[in-house]
């Protein structure tokens, strides 16, 4: 049961840390992204179509850091491998 | 949304039909939907083709995808789209229309699962190859992996299969993250603000099919053709390489 108590606390930390720090990181990443792509455009506008295409792709890898950060608070908190063996222990 | 509780977060844990060791899940249940919805519907649309004046409604709404995907591939390819317009079309429209049918109430997007985003990722990385050596002939194909020198071997091969891995969990967390935001806020503030967040889901759905096709399309081209890049192609690239050209000088006025 300590077990339990413990893993169950330390994955809603850290569940809650990776998603906080894990966004910092691609969303200066994707305002510098977006904020360059906007003066581009502004001075280029001919060129917006190639510039936006590149843009979401861009962004998509930007932001796919951001996703893994998220799987990983998801995977913590909702199908814990570790949570769920010493549940099944505990319970049997 | 309804089919599954708040914390699943893949359907392939809602088991639908199961007869002993054999179980259907809402993944393959959904993944077949998507499939006959969309062979039916180009099935119907296309028995009777046109090419008078007169078109039938959904005879232009295919040519009018069909078209655009044409040009997306032309231009970010360089290349011919005939040859890619077939793996590349079909990952987008299968992602598209399993992701935006995501607004049919009791419906799990097939993508939100990290199975289906796996296979279609292993179909990406297993065309990388085919296509790589059906246009360069094996040799050229592997001697991409030595290009630089022979010490970017490990790390061209690691970036292989990384990029695998990113385009199915990029998907997956995508898709998952948006269907089970609309969940959470189901829960927590009722009625207005989840169709907020659905509509973005939708979007953010689109986009993501988009990005999916345009990597795979971006991964196969770049095995295609980096063969060519140094003295070939040069007549066809011109227009878009000198694209970036005038930004520099102009940035470089200010």
């Amino acid at each position: 049961m300590e077990s339990l108590v413990l893993i169950g606390m330390v994955s809603i930390i850290i569940g809650g840390l990776t998603i906080a720090i894990g966004s910092i990181g691609p969303a200066l990443g994707e305002g510098r992204a977006v904020a360059q792509a906007l003066s581009s455009i502004a001075q280029q506008p001919d060129a917006a179509g190639t510039i936006t295409r590149t843009l979401f792709v861009g962004l998509a890898m930007i932001e796919s850091t951001a996703i893994y950060c998220f799987v990983v608070t998801m995977i913590l908190l909702f199908a814990n491998p570790f949570w769920n063996y010493f549940a099944a222990r505990a319970g049997g | 949304m309804d089919v599954m509780d708040i914390t699943a977060i893949t359907p392939d844990q809602v088991i639908i039909w199961q007869w002993r060791f054999v179980s259907i899940n809402a993944t393959i249940l959904y993944t077949w939907l998507v499939m006959v919805l969309l062979v039916l519907g180009s099935w119907l649309v296309t028995r009777r083709l046109s090419s008078g004046p007169r078109l039938s409604r959904w005879q232009n709404l295919l040519e009018v995808v069909v078209t655009a995907m044409r040009d997306q591939i032309r231009e970010v390819s360089h290349q011919q789209a005939d040859g890619y317009l077939p793996f590349v079309g079909t990952l987008f429209l299968f992602i598209a229309v399993a992701n935006l049918l995501s607004i049919v109430p009791g419906y799990y997007p097939p993508t939100g699962s990290l199975s289906t985003t796996a296979a279609l990722a292993i179909c990406v990385f297993l065309a990388v190859p085919l296509y790589g050596i059906a246009h360069q002939g094996l040799g050229g194909y592997l001697r991409n992996y030595i290009r630089p020198t022979i010490f970017m071997l490990p790390f061209n091969l690691i970036g292989e299969l990384s990029r695998t891995l990113a385009l199915a969990v990029r998907l997956f967390g995508n898709v998952m993250s948006s269907a089970k935001i609309v969940a959470i806020l189901l829960a927590i503030t009722p009625l207005f603000f989840p169709i907020l967040m659905h509509a973005l889901g939708l979007l953010t759905g689109l986009i993501q099919a988009y990005i999916f096709a345009i990597l795979a399309l971006v991964y196969i081209a770049s095995a295609t053709r980096a063969h060519h890049d140094p003295e070939g192609a040069t007549p066809e690239q011109q227009p878009v390489a000198d694209k970036p050209t005038p930004e520099l000088h102009e940035r470089g006025d200010r």
